[in-house]
């Protein structure tokens, strides 16, 4: 799966904790594919109690239509290992989201799925923050580990180098670990 | 001599098939634990690649979240199919399943323990968070999402970058009722939900030390809700006893002058038994506290949701839920804890209380126990073994606007059905305030200290 630079307007969640309970809840975990949870996103958070659509929700404003990037607060997608939490954001068309910071099993399972967790710096992360809610376009170039949004320097992130070369040159783990089969053999010899 | 090195140093050196300058290590993995929600798409990308699983008697399968616990529950027919989709894939890998309703059926992290899996000094992951849990038995367990455990039943390892060791010391001497599950909750106050982001924590302290089995399960369980990719605890005599092993597993335990990457000591003495008031475990008060003034918008978003005002006697929330269960709390223990409470008491009217085993081993000797007669006794429902409301995807659910006080791992927005709130605390706290119908204060019911609950929770 191949990462190319990403160009978008920005849907703003700037919310601590959001973990993956509320991108994706427990009753959409019923499936035995990955396809289709994108209408359940945020699910909790969109609809109202009587069911109906929250239209101040940011997912759900008219400018979010398209958007291929969600700005997040710290610490996003904590909780769960449920790698339907990368799933049902990227069905719903997000490739990008940018936070001051990552739990750790979601920011592993979305470089698998090609779903870029941009960490920026406290002050870049609020810099960012404004310029996305004033609804300016964000590009995410992963090759150059940078975002740029007009009338700001551009901002450095890392992603581990593995991954990265993984996301640009279409590499794949598992075939990555295959290739190191006689290895894992010998090891397990003498194993129980 | 060969520089001291920390338990989670030596279980990762033993466990490294191949480190490549500029990748991640490959790690071995002893044992993969394996449940019907985030396995299915896994053994679907094994299908695309015309792939088998590479060690099947290194894989163990149960059915836990999505299964019904009361009597003549309905399961969803998608969660049906789920359970079909796993019994077919177990069948076809030659894998170990324990089915809903078999004798050795139970949560994932409640089964693997009582069939003697987990071991000291081994890898365990599972497509669950709260894998952190066999960390009590130092063994490095960690969970992994949907792709990863695809990568596991393929080649029985993973990549993996090394985590950094952190050192969590507790010190002094807690108050009476104080259980693991207080510990875990005040930790998780003081070093916040990312607090161990990136770290493996390793628990130290003699309060620790002196934790039986289960109650450093309930412990390591909670590492997660701290941000940390797993919780260790080194192994001793109680771990040896645990195995009736003659000697004490000395090697799976940090050298003494071990460096640690990060490091936290937490102040339990005199603790009181917590309770959270807000939707993340470090939202946690003292249960004679009361719901503090929030200091930034997650924490009056969180008090918005739980319908609190600052300044509320955490003894004041009216509750219509009680729920003793999940993979924190649903051992042998915990479930005499709940019952030296609820003996000879009764239910508050109105409050609904779900007693739920963690696994049929535990439900058999609960039941050997008489345990069940005294919750059922009290006005409890003495239900199957499951996920239960800790997940509620199986028909067990929180109704919105309601108060749960919950002996399970997450009070996030939601979590135990939309809209509900959910109340995070000991099994001894949850019966108290069962009896009470409000949050109760389980040192008000029996003065218990920590070395005296039943076999040291």
């Amino acid at each position: 799966m191949r990462c190319e630079a990403i160009v978008s307007r920005c849907v703003c969640m700037p919310a601590a904790n959001i973990d993956t309970d509320q991108i994706i809840p427990a009753r959409f975990l019923r499936g035995v594919d990955c396809h289709g949870l994108g209408e359940h996103l945020f699910d909790g958070l969109r609809r109202r109690r009587d069911g109906t659509p929250d239209p101040y929700f940011p997912l759900n404003r008219a400018d979010a239509r398209g958007a291929r990037i969600l700005v997040a607060g710290r610490n996003f997608g904590c909780g769960s290992s449920r790698e339907h939490a990368v799933w049902a954001l990227m069905d719903w068309g997000i490739r990008a989201v940018i936070a001051p910071t990552f739990a750790d099993i979601f920011r592993a399972n979305a470089l698998k799925k090609g779903l870029l967790p941009v960490a920026l710096a406290e002050a870049d992360w609020i810099r960012l923050l404004q310029s996305a809610e004033a609804s300016q376009p964000v590009r995410v170039d992963l090759n150059a580990e940078t975002v740029h949004v007009a009338g700001h320097p551009a901002m450095a992130f890392a992603v581990d180098p593995f991954a990265r070369r993984c996301l640009l040159e279409g590499m794949d783990e598992l075939g990555y670990l295959l290739g190191h089969l006689s290895a894992i053999e010998a090891f397990e010899q003498g194993r129980p | 001599m060969s520089n001291p090195r920390t338990l989670l140093d030596k279980i990762w050196d033993a466990h490294v098939v191949v480190a490549e300058a500029g990748c991640p290590a490959v790690l071995h993995i002893d044992l993969h634990l394996i449940h019907e929600v985030t396995s299915p798409q896994a053994f679907a990308e094994l299908d695309r690649r015309a792939m088998g699983v590479r060690r099947p008697d290194l894989t163990l399968a149960t059915m836990d979240h999505s299964t019904p616990t009361a009597p003549q529950g309905r399961m969803h027919p998608d969660s049906m199919r789920q359970l079909v989709r796993l019994e077919a894939n177990c069948e076809r890998h030659g894998i170990e399943l324990h089915r809903s309703g078999d004798p050795g059926n139970g949560i994932v992290h409640v089964i693997a323990p009582e069939r003697r899996r987990v071991r000291p000094g081994m890898t365990v992951v599972c497509g669950d968070s709260h894998t952190s849990t066999h960390g009590a038995f130092a063994a490095l367990a960690f969970g992994i999402g949907t792709s990863e455990v695809a990568h596991v039943l393929a080649m029985q390892c993973l990549l993996q970058h090394k985590p950094q060791s952190m050192e969590v010391v507790f010190q002094g001497r807690p108050g009476p009722a104080v259980t693991a599950k207080d510990l875990a909750l005040a930790m998780i106050g003081q070093i916040t939900p990312q607090g161990g982001t990136g770290a493996v924590i390793e628990y130290r302290g003699e309060c620790v030390e002196a934790l039986g089995m289960e109650a450093r399960m309930t412990l390591c369980n909670m590492s997660i809700e701290a941000g940390a990719r797993a919780g260790l605890v080194a192994a001793d005599k109680v771990t040896a006893a645990w195995f009736h092993h003659s000697g004490d597993f000395r090697h799976w335990r940090s050298d003494p002058g071990a460096r640690f990457d990060r490091i936290a000591q937490v102040n339990v003495d005199g603790l009181a038994p917590q309770v959270t008031w807000g939707n993340q475990p470090g939202m946690v008060a003292a249960v004679d506290g009361r719901v503090p003034q929030p200091t930034d918008a997650t924490e009056a978003r969180a008090l918005a949701y739980m319908g609190l005002r600052a300044g509320v006697a955490l003894r004041d929330i009216a509750i219509g839920h009680v729920f003793i269960g999940s993979c924190t709390n649903a051992r042998i223990t915990d479930l005499r804890a709940a019952a030296s409470l609820l003996r000879g008491r009764r239910v508050a009217p109105g409050v609904r209380v779900l007693v739920v085993p963690g696994s049929q081993a535990v439900k058999r000797q609960a039941e050997a126990e008489g345990l069940d007669r005294v919750f059922f006794d009290a006005g409890a429902q003495w239900r199957q073994p499951g996920c239960s409301m800790c997940i509620a995807m199986n028909g067990d659910v929180v109704p919105p606007g309601e108060f749960c006080v919950s002996t399970s791992n997450r009070n996030f927005e939601g979590r135990q059905g939309p809209g509900a709130r959910t109340l995070l605390a000991s099994p001894l706290t949850a019966a108290a305030s069962a009896i009470a119908g409000r949050v109760a204060d389980p040192r008000q019911f029996a003065p218990v200290m920590i070395e005296e609950l039943p076999h040291a929770m």
